[in-house]
């Protein structure tokens, strides 16, 4: 991002972000210590600190459709090194629910795709079966044969189970899917 | 904690352990089981939410920690397998024990009263707790001569709010040492395995996970010890190196420093067949 334009900037934005979070997003100073520490740093639009510094400029729509919100695993490693005790990956939940409930279209539609198998997995089963969770999502993106190579090998391991383990009472997993969201902030 | 005394701890293995990582479910339950320490499973334990549910509802990733918690029996502690799972549980325990109106929901929902007193440990606590109280004073040093790197992940790291809570860094090292294994240093221990970048990102895991795999191999290590049964995967299927590194999983290591691993299964259901190492260093037959 080489120049702000005015018209970019959604008041409030930021104020909402860090309310959301929970994270005092202000506190950033720009050292870059979790950009330079973030294993996935490269593979990423904006680095982790960028992100940051586009919510303080309340760059809502440019943020929200970036990648990196989706690429960032939440492993904590930045947090780890932030002399300012942000909570990174706090920042990135809350930026990713942001942009689903914004329908802008999504920096990296298949990991919210995959997310979602994983969620539907758990309301099924109330555990994550990951052979269902795989075949769904690459059924999903037609990549019938990509990675066939390393589901044989563990399906062959007896690593990707063909039965799902499920809680015995799923009723209870299910109503978390249906209820009031009263405590969503 | 007494060397001789049997005691019980609840066990939460969470969906990896439970399928994927069966071998370092029964590698884990046999290394116990020899110090006299019974896992108990749990009751009808459910899915933490992982970072799925943190990524895209947060609704979800609040409450589904929540019912586990209610389940635990009390007077005893409740131990994650994996380290994220007891990321998410602990988390959970933090909120609830300082915030009223949650716990009071909790209660409402679960029709249980909250354990404030309720201990929750990783795996590493335990073994910690096991060589402070010299649980391992007998060690016959039987790991010699292999050269291993150990490998963290993100394990180590962790969000602000539990920045003062106990972690440990080093204790592989340390165990690895009294088992009698040459441990070897390297730039890598903490570099995160990608989680499911592996299967929705595989260009990004790939270059990442080689970057781990490229460390292990600088520093001459044999092989890589992790402390995850998720990095034991991803370092396992993303590794592309001709003359693979095997990858064991913590819980398979401390077995075999007790003489216990051949004939048991675990080995062949490993992706990077560990066996022609093991028979070398003459650790199983
Ligand atoms: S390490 Fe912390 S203070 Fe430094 S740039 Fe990153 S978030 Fe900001
Ligand atoms: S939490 Fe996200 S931004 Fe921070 S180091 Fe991990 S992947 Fe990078």
């Amino acid at each position: 991002m080489d120049k702000i334009e005015k018209h970019q900037q959604q008041p409030g934005f930021f104020k909402e972000v860090v309310r959301r979070s929970g994270v005092n997003i202000g506190l950033c100073w720009h050292c870059k210590c979790c950009s330079a520490g973030c294993p996935f740093a490269e593979a990423m639009d904006y680095l982790p600190n960028q992100a940051l510094r586009m919510v303080q400029l309340d760059l809502k729509e440019e943020i929200l459709k970036s990648s990196c919100i989706w690429i960032c695993v939440g492993c904590h490693t930045c947090s780890v090194e932030c002399p300012q005790a942000i909570d990174m990956s706090a920042v990135m939940d809350t930026l990713r629910q942001m942009a689903m409930e914004e329908g802008f279209p999504l920096g990296q539609p298949n990991i919210l795709n995959f997310h979602k198998e994983v969620v539907n997995s758990i309301y099924r089963h109330g555990r994550t079966h990951k052979l269902e969770i795989m075949m769904r999502y690459k059924l999903g993106r037609r990549e019938f044969f990509s990675d066939m190579d390393v589901g044989i090998s563990m399906l062959s391991k007896r690593k990707l189970d063909l039965m799902p383990s499920r809680v015995e009472q799923p009723a209870e997993i299910r109503k978390l899917f249906t209820e009031d969201m009263e405590d969503v902030p | 904690m007494n060397t001789s005394q049997s005691f019980d701890i609840s066990y939460f293995p969470g969906c990896s352990m439970a399928t994927t990582a069966l071998e370092n479910n029964r590698s884990l339950h046999t290394f116990c089981g020899q110090h006299n320490i019974k896992l108990v499973e749990l009751p009808d334990w459910n899915c933490c939410g992982s970072s799925s549910a943190h990524s895209i509802n947060h609704h979800l990733a609040k409450w589904l920690p929540t019912r586990n918690l209610s389940l635990a029996p009390p007077g005893r502690p409740l131990m994650a397998a994996c380290p994220s799972c007891y990321l998410r549980l602990k988390l959970t325990h933090m909120e609830l024990s300082q915030n009223s109106a949650f716990r009071e929901q909790y209660e409402r929902k679960w029709g249980r009263s909250f354990d404030p007193d309720l201990r929750i440990i990783p795996f590493f606590e335990l073994l910690s707790d096991m060589a402070d109280a010299g649980y391992f004073s007998d060690q016959k040093g039987r790991l010699k001569g292999l050269k291993v790197v150990p490998y963290y992940g993100c394990m180590l790291s962790r969000p602000p709010v539990m920045r003062h809570e106990k972690n440990f860094h080093g204790l592989m090292e340390k165990m690895l040492s009294i088992m009698g294994a040459e441990v070897l240093h390297w730039n890598h221990s903490a570099r995160c395995c990608g989680t499911y970048l592996s299967v929705t990102r595989a260009d990004i895991a790939t270059r990442s996970v080689a970057k781990i795999l490229d460390g292990a191999e600088a520093a001459r290590a044999e092989c890589i010890v992790t402390a995850c049964a998720m990095c034991h995967m991803n370092l396992e299927i993303r590794s592309k190196l001709p003359g693979k590194t095997p990858i064991f999983h913590f819980s398979e290591l401390l077995s075999l420093s007790m003489g216990i691993g051949s004939g048991m299964g675990w080995f062949r259901r490993h992706l990077t067949d560990p066996r022609p190492l093991l028979r070398a260093r003459r650790l199983i037959a």
